[in-house]
């Protein structure tokens, strides 16, 4: 492939839009798309596709198309493939494993007949038009996550068919570094890494400092448990990223950009490598961009395991091969940031939205979400809900509407107790906030924040105080130690936590972790430290019952606290089948073979055995 | 030393293919931790010796290298097991009964976390967030993912890699 210049650039678009685009109905083809995300390929969706691809090759079909793509967003459903064929409507099947895909080859591609059982979504248009034309995807609105799970993430022509490359274009051609700023700045774009900085201001901070070298960097750390929409948009759409970076590489006036990537997420750094030398081979990137005078190269760096490492100073640190340690505020990056210089620092979010703001306009962009926070949200929505999975909402969405209508409800019948969004540095949202809608203000009034999208929902069997101290255990796991109010203050929390979850709480404890709350807000270094109390504080707030119960009553409500539930033997159900006194490891229950058995409390030590095994619901705990 | 301990400590050397690419990034500033990934890619931890040899080509201190090793939680210092087994510890695979898969692999293969098998065979982790929350509670077994992991099943997954004897 030789590279592009502008002109050719845009013959190629066409070029390969009319080669997909369903012209003539007599010669369109069959077209089977296999979700390949990391999710999918966990749940089995390589087998599924070598599967489909052996069927279609051995029936000699010449008119199918087999092709991979992104994450679809269904993760409940893994794997997912979509079928396109003439006469019928498209249509997307949940959960296909291989002997499923020999089925739906051999029925829906061969016979027309679409297996309705296994059908998860239908949507009536050909050709694709994208994920919008569902029927599972009501109130989503696909900006950053537009191609994933359209496009193969391997081949850039996918990617240049649905204007990709075309807002570099735009900008190199008919637009000053001050115009792009200002139609970021128009659009009202804020960070998606959590924090909410507007983009445009960031932006416009580094392009005004004079130096010799400036860098780009996107931050793909992605560190919150629960989290990985920056990991799909990669896996599923990389070169959205590379564009934008490139785009803000000409804004700043920076030649170079790193994309900094937990080294947890291989699929989406294998998927990057490929995308970069794709775009370095068009002339997308490299020396003379599109025959410019604009020259700006990506590179890779990797992560090592670190949360600490999101946060900006920290993240810098690393790239320069240090221990990831953050660094006091001000300098800010945009005015020292990478070995010196003046970086801008992005969450990939952030950077997706780009493309489109460019092609779109900022007015457009901001006619989406609410007056404080425009553009959509990607939330990752997992935990209790019945269907798990990726979804993109515009900003001012509500909770119920994300959790009933997208998610489905609650699964098992069980009743929704609290949400938590902002992972370790959020918050809970209890019952009366379902209605609120989502954006960074009403966020930070309830006492929680937006965060990068963890959605995780919670339902009455999970203890609300210990799910503070699960988060209370990773970020004093995860804190570099620099600062003494996160190093100290972290772990004096999670040893309040601890002990009031063994049952060794005091009312005194609670006043204790307001104080501690407080301090660490005030002067921790980072963001790190000054947010790793928001779960003890949100949860004091909305569910002070469940506390005082802890520590009062010695009881945990939702039965999830082993160190606080007592075991007992119904002495009517039990039949005296022995099978709790032979599993018990510590031989505290008694009894004869087909008389009723009895636990030593004392001897207890509420391992839960005897309650697993019982087949006669006999023991019973509280 | 016995010509076993020779080969074991020739073992732990830099092979070519390693020193090719320490040479190629010698002069790229932040070169640290990318050249270590690749060291624990091959040996699957930083062996001692690989890290002496690091500290010369890259005329880095030792204590720089060991500050760095030790400072994130990816990089380890003891050789894993034949067979890695990573249970995720992220949000929703808690909520899903992540812990309770820990305890039971532990109990199943008699060592607790961050510990090999006496006979090599396998290790046990607790790591961050997979990203594959949608088929919590998950885990992952020399990079092989299993989701929506139930008890009944540890048992029948883990027999897939022991050694048939």
């Amino acid at each position: 492939m030789q590279k592009l210049t502008m002109d050719a650039l845009r013959e190629w678009r066409v070029l390969q839009q009319q080669e997909r685009a369903a012209v003539d109905p007599s010669t369109a083809a069959i077209q089977i798309v296999v979700g390949m995300g990391t999710c999918g390929i966990a749940a089995g969706s390589k087998e599924t596709l070598a599967a489909i691809r052996e069927a279609v090759a051995t029936g000699g079909f010449a008119h199918v198309s087999v092709r991979q793509a992104g994450c679809m967003g269904l993760c409940h459903s893994e794997p997912t493939v979509e079928v396109s064929v003439p006469g019928t409507p498209t249509v997307i099947y949940g959960n296909v494993t291989a002997a499923n895909a020999r089925k739906i080859v051999s029925e829906h591609v061969v016979n027309g007949r679409i297996v309705t059982p296994w059908v998860y979504a239908t949507s009536p248009g050909r050709p694709r038009v994208g994920m919008e034309g569902f029927n599972t995807y009501p109130g989503q609105l696909r900006v950053v996550l537009r191609n994933c799970g359209v496009i193969d993430p391997e081949q850039i022509d996918d990617y240049i068919a649905r204007d990709g490359y075309a807002a570099l274009e735009k900008a190199l051609v008919r637009m000053t570094p001050d115009q792009v700023i200002t139609e970021i700045s128009r659009a009202g774009l804020r960070g998606r890494g959590g924090a909410g900085f507007p983009t445009g201001k960031k932006w416009s901070f580094a392009k005004i400092q004079q130096t010799d070298q400036k860098y780009m960097v996107c931050n793909a750390d992605e560190g919150d448990p629960g989290a990985y929409m920056d990991r799909s948009t990669l896996e599923g759409d990389p070169h959205s990223i590379l564009e934008a970076m490139a785009i803000g590489g000409y804004a700043i006036g920076a030649s170079k950009g790193f994309i900094y990537i937990r080294a947890e997420y291989p699929l989406a750094i294998a998927t990057l490598e490929t995308a970069i030398a794709q775009a370095r081979a068009y002339g997308l990137l490299g020396d003379a961009i599109l025959g410019s005078a604009f020259n700006f190269d990506i590179e890779i760096r990797l992560g090592a395991g670190a949360f600490v490492c999101g946060e900006e100073t920290a993240l810098l640190a690393s790239i320069e091969g240090k221990r990831g340690m953050p660094s006091p505020r001000p300098p800010f990056p945009t005015v020292k940031g990478l070995w010196g210089k003046p970086t801008v620092i992005n969450n990939v979010e952030t950077l997706a939205n780009v493309p489109v703001i460019l092609l779109k306009g900022g007015d457009w962009f901001a006619k989406i979400g609410t007056p404080t926070s425009k553009g959509t949200k990607v939330f990752a929505l997992t935990g209790k809900v019945q269907k798990s999975g990726l979804i993109e909402v515009p900003m001012g969405t509500t909770l119920r509407q994300i959790i009933f209508e997208i998610g489905g409800g609650i699964r098992e019948g069980h009743t929704f107790k609290a949400a938590q969004t902002g992972g370790p540095s959020g918050g809970v949202i209890p019952e009366q906030f379902l209605d609120l809608p989502l954006d960074y203000e009403s966020l930070a009034k309830i006492g929680s924040i937006m965060g990068s999208g963890g959605l995780i929902v919670m339902d009455q069997t999970d203890c609300i105080v210990d799910v503070a101290k699960f988060y209370l255990d990773f970020t004093v796991d995860e804190s570099c130690g620099k600062c003494a109010p996160c190093r100290i203050g972290g772990r004096a929390l999670c040893n309040l936590l601890t002990s009031i979850t063994c049952g060794n709480g005091t009312l005194a404890d609670i006043d204790r972790m307001r104080e501690i709350a407080d301090a660490m807000r005030n002067a921790s270094l980072c963001g790190l430290g000054q947010t790793a109390s928001n779960p003890v504080v949100s949860s004091l707030r909305y569910f002070p019952d469940e506390y005082k119960a802890h520590i009062v009553d010695k009881k945990c409500p939702s039965k999830k606290c082993k160190s606080l539930l007592s075991y007992g033997i119904d002495p009517i159900k039990c039949v005296g089948c022995t099978a709790c006194a032979r599993v018990c490891p510590v031989h505290a229950i008694s009894g004869e073979r087909k008389q009723a058995h009895v636990i030593d409390a004392a001897a207890c030590i509420k391992c839960g055995q005897c309650f697993t095994v019982c087949k006669f619901r006999a023991v019973s705990r509280d | 030393m016995s010509s076993a301990k020779k080969e074991a400590a020739a073992s732990q050397a830099l092979t070519p293919e390693l020193k090719t690419f320490i040479a190629e990034w010698k002069s790229k500033p932040g070169n640290l931790i990318m050249v270590l990934h690749q060291i624990q890619e091959r040996f699957g931890y930083i062996p001692r010796k690989a890290a002496f040899e690091v500290a010369d080509l890259l005329d880095v201190p030792l204590a720089r290298i060991y500050g760095v090793i030790t400072f994130y939680n990816f990089f380890k210092l003891n050789r894993p097991g034949r067979n890695r087994i990573q249970i995720c510890m992220g949000t929703a695979c808690y909520l899903s009964g992540g812990e309770d898969i820990i305890l039971e692999i532990e109990e199943m293969l008699g060592v607790g976390l961050n510990t090999v098998t006496p006979d090599g065979e396998f290790s046990i982790e607790a790591v961050r967030c997979l990203g594959c929350c949608g088929l919590a509670p998950v885990l992952m077994i020399n990079g092989v993912v299993y989701g929506k992991v139930k008890m009944e099943e540890l048992p029948g997954i883990l027999a897939r890699y022991k050694k048939a004897s």
